[in-house]
C-alpha cells in the first residue's frame, strides 16, 4: 500500500486547493477549458475563458503562512515557465484543430488558498497577476 | 617567328575570367619551352604533359624555342585546365594547324600523357563566364560534356582526345559531337518521407514553418527522439530550385569537384551534414592558396544540418554568422580573395546535455547542462527563429501506423502555397521570403500589425524575455504561420505560436 509521506500530504493539499479554486472560478462565471494539463515541460493548473480572454490560473495552496503569502512562491523564473507552458498549450490546441473560439487576450491569474487549522479556507483571486 | 592565340577560362571561386593564351615559336634560338604571365606551378607542370600528349598523338614536337604566355598577366591561373588551350596555341604557332581556325574557340581540358582529354573541375562556371564574355564556341573533355551542356545558347564540342581535334582542324575527320545534356535525375527519386517519423507533432510543425519561410531551426532533445530523422526530411519539403538557383548550386558543386560525369543540373535543394569534427576549412571553405568551397557553400539554396551542434568548435560555429547575414562567404588566402555563395537554411540539433541519457537517468549537474548548451553562442542563437524541444517518443506514437501521419508531399504542397502567398505580398518590396523582410518594416512600416495582435509578444518584450531582434523574428515567423493557414494577415494566435517556437529551447536551457 502507498505510504503517507510528507510529499503525499503536500500533493493532497494542492489537489484540494485546485478543486476549491476551480469551483470558485466556475461560480464567478469563468468557463473552465482544462485542468491539470501536463506536458514534459510542466503542468498548468487551470485554463479558462472569460470575456474574450484565455486565462491561465496558477493555484497556490498553503496550510500555513509561516513561509509568506502563497503568491510569493511565484518567482520570475516560475512565471516565465508558465508563460511558455501557456504558449505550448495554445500551439497544441491549434495542432489538434481546436480553434478555441473568440479570444483576444492572454491573462495569467493566481488563486491563493490558505487553510489554517481553524476557520474556513481563505481564497484570493489575483487577476492578471503576472 | 610565328604566333597563334587561343582562349581559356581562369577560375577564382565560382568567378570565371576568359584569358588569352599566346604561343610563339622562334627559329633562331635554342630549343625549349617557357611560360610567362602569372602561371601557377600547376600550370608550368603542363610542359611535360603537353609534350608527351603531342608526341603520343603522332605529332612531331617542334624542336624550337617556344614561349607560352597567358594574358591578362594579373589574373591568377591555377591548375591543369589550360593544357588543351596551350597545346592548340602551340600547334597553331608551329603551323601544324591553321592558326585562324582557332579564333574565338574557348578550350577547357586537361591533357593526359596519351593525348586524352581529361575532365576538370568547374567547367560549368567557366562556360557561363565565357558566354557572358561573348564567346559561343567551346571545346571540353568528353567527361565534362554533360556538365558543359547545361549552359544554354552555346556550341560546346566534347572530344575524347587530341588526335580527334587535330583531324577536325585538318579536315581529315568529322567535328566532335555537340555536348549532350545528361537525363535530369528523376525528381521523384526516393527521399525520406515525413511519415516515417513517429509523433513529434510540434517538431514537424516547426519543420513546416521553417520550410515555408526559410527560417533557421534549432532542435534540442534526447538521443533517439528523431532529431536527425526530422532534419533529413527538410529538403523534401522545399520546392525545386528555379533555373538561376539550380545553375548557381551546380556551379559550386562543380568547383568543389562534387559533380560526377552523368549529373544533370542540381534541381533539388542540397543537404549538407558535416560531422562535428569537420575543420573550419571544411565547413566554411578554405585550403591553401586559393580557398575551395566548404559545406556552407555546397548547402547553397539548401540546408546545412549540424548534428550535435554544441560539439562543433566555437570558432567554427561563429564563422557561420557572417554567411548567415550576407548569404555568401568571403575567404582571404595568400592566393587571393574568393567569394562563394552560401545562402543556406541552418538546422541545428543538440542533446540537452553531454551524457545524452534520458531525463530520468541523466547524471549531468545543472551547471554542466547549462554550459553544454551555451556552447551555441548567443549571437548565433539569436539568428535562429525556431527552437523546438523534441520530446522522447511515446510508446503509443511509435506504433501508430504511417497512414495516420502526414506525408512530406502534403506538407510540401502547403509550403509551396505559403511561399507563393509571401512572394505575392512582398512583390513590390523586392524580397521573396518572410525571413528576408526587414524588421523595421514589420514593426512600424506598412506591414505593422495592430497592437491587439502583437500584445503577447510585447508582453514578452516588456518583461525582458524577448529582445527587439527577437521580436522581429517572432513577427516574421507569425507571417509565415499566417501564410500556411491561408490568412492574409497574422492573428493573435499566429503571434502566440511564433512566440512559442521562439522561446523554445532557450528558456529550457537556462
Amino acid at each position: 500500500m502507498a505510504t503517507v509521506g510528507p510529499m503525499r500530504v503536500k500533493d493532497a493539499v494542492g489537489r484540494y486547493g485546485e478543486e476549491l479554486a476551480a469551483s470558485h472560478l466556475g461560480q464567478q462565471g469563468m468557463e473552465i477549458l482544462a485542468r491539470n494539463w501536463r506536458c514534459p515541460e510542466g503542468e498548468l493548473d487551470i485554463i479558462g475563458r472569460e470575456d474574450g480572454a484565455l486565462i491561465f490560473v496558477e493555484v497556490k495552496t498553503r496550510s500555513t503562512t509561516a513561509f509568506g503569502d502563497p503568491a510569493e512562491a511565484i518567482t520570475p523564473a516560475k512565471a516565465q515557465r508558465i508563460h511558455r507552458l501557456a504558449l505550448r498549450w495554445l500551439a497544441e490546441q491549434r495542432a489538434g484543430g481546436n480553434s478555441l473560439g473568440n479570444w483576444s487576450e492572454l491573462r495569467f491569474d493566481v488563486v491563493t488558498i490558505v487553510r489554517l487549522a481553524e476557520g474556513g479556507p481563505k481564497l484570493r483571486h489575483l487577476r492578471g497577476a503576472f | 617567328m610565328s604566333l597563334a592565340r587561343t582562349l581559356g577560362v581562369a577560375l577564382t571561386g565560382v568567378q570565371g575570367d576568359v584569358i588569352e593564351i599566346e604561343a610563339d615559336v622562334a627559329d633562331s634560338s635554342l630549343p625549349g619551352l617557357q611560360f610567362t604571365g602569372l602561371a601557377d606551378a600547376t600550370v608550368v607542370e603542363s610542359r611535360d604533359r603537353i609534350r608527351a600528349a603531342l608526341t603520343n598523338s603522332g605529332i612531331t614536337w617542334p624542336n624550337k624555342r617556344i614561349t607560352l604566355a597567358l594574358f591578362p598577366a594579373d589574373v591568377r591561373k591555377v591548375g591543369s585546365r589550360f593544357d588543351l588551350g596551350m597545346a592548340m596555341a602551340l600547334l597553331g604557332a608551329a603551323k601544324q594547324i591553321p592558326a585562324d581556325a582557332l579564333n574565338g574557340v574557348v578550350w577547357i581540358a586537361e591533357l593526359g600523357l596519351d593525348g586524352r582529354l581529361r575532365a576538370v573541375r568547374g567547367v560549368l562556371p567557366s562556360i557561363v563566364a565565357a558566354r557572358r564574355a561573348g564567346y559561343r564556341r567551346m571545346v571540353v573533355a568528353a567527361g565534362n560534356a554533360a556538365e558543359a551542356a547545361l549552359v544554354p545558347d552555346v556550341d560546346v564540342r566534347a572530344a575524347e582526345n587530341l588526335r580527334e581535334l587535330l583531324d577536325w582542324f585538318l579536315g581529315l575527320g568529322p567535328a566532335p559531337a555537340p555536348a549532350q545534356r545528361a537525363a535530369e535525375p528523376s525528381l521523384d527519386a526516393p527521399v525520406p518521407d515525413l511519415a516515417d517519423v513517429a509523433g513529434q507533432s510540434a517538431a514537424k510543425r516547426a519543420l513546416e514553418i521553417s520550410a515555408a519561410g526559410h527560417h533557421h531551426l534549432y532542435l534540442v532533445g534526447v538521443p533517439g527522439a528523431g532529431k536527425t530523422m526530422l532534419a533529413e526530411r527538410l529538403p523534401g519539403l522545399l520546392p525545386d530550385l528555379d533555373d538561376d538557383a539550380a545553375l548557381e548550386v551546380t556551379a559550386v558543386h562543380s568547383v568543389a569537384g562534387r559533380l560526377d560525369a552523368e549529373t544533370g543540373l542540381i534541381r533539388r535543394p542540397p543537404l549538407q551534414a558535416p560531422h562535428h569534427t569537420a575543420s573550419m576549412a571544411a565547413l566554411v571553405g578554405g585550403g591553401s592558396g586559393l580557398a575551395r568551397p566548404g559545406a556552407i557553400s555546397l548547402a547553397h539554396h539548401g540546408c546545412l544540418f549540424l548534428d550535435e551542434a554544441p560539439e562543433f568548435s566555437a570558432s567554427s560555429l561563429d564563422a557561420l554568422r557572417q554567411p548567415l547575414e550576407k548569404g555568401q562567404v568571403v575567404l582571404h588566402r595568400s592566393g587571393g580573395v574568393v567569394r562563394y555563395p552560401a545562402n543556406f537554411q541552418l538546422l541545428l540539433a543538440a542533446n540537452p546535455c553531454p551524457c545524452g541519457a534520458r531525463p530520468d537517468d541523466c547524471i549531468c549537474t545543472p551547471p554542466v547542462r547549462r554550459r553544454y548548451l551555451q556552447r551555441i553562442s548567443g549571437p548565433l542563437l539569436d539568428r535562429i527563429d525556431l527552437r523546438v524541444q523534441v520530446d522522447p517518443v511515446l510508446h503509443a506514437e511509435l506504433f501508430e501506423t504511417a497512414g495516420e501521419r502526414v506525408a512530406s508531399g502534403t506538407v510540401a504542397e502547403r509550403v509551396a502555397s505559403a511561399r507563393a502567398a509571401a512572394r505575392e505580398r512582398w512583390a513590390d518590396s523586392g524580397w521573396q521570403l518572410n525571413s528576408q523582410a526587414p524588421g523595421s518594416q514589420l514593426r512600424r512600416g506598412r506591414w505593422a500589425l495592430p497592437r491587439t495582435v502583437i500584445r503577447p509578444a510585447e508582453d514578452y518584450l516588456r518583461r525582458g524575455e524577448l529582445s527587439v531582434r527577437g521580436l522581429d523574428r517572432v513577427l516574421r515567423v507569425a507571417w509565415t504561420i499566417a501564410d500556411l493557414g491561408g490568412r492574409t494577415v497574422p492573428e493573435l494566435a499566429d503571434v502566440a505560436e511564433a512566440l512559442y517556437f521562439r522561446s523554445g529551447a532557450s528558456s529550457w536551457a537556462a
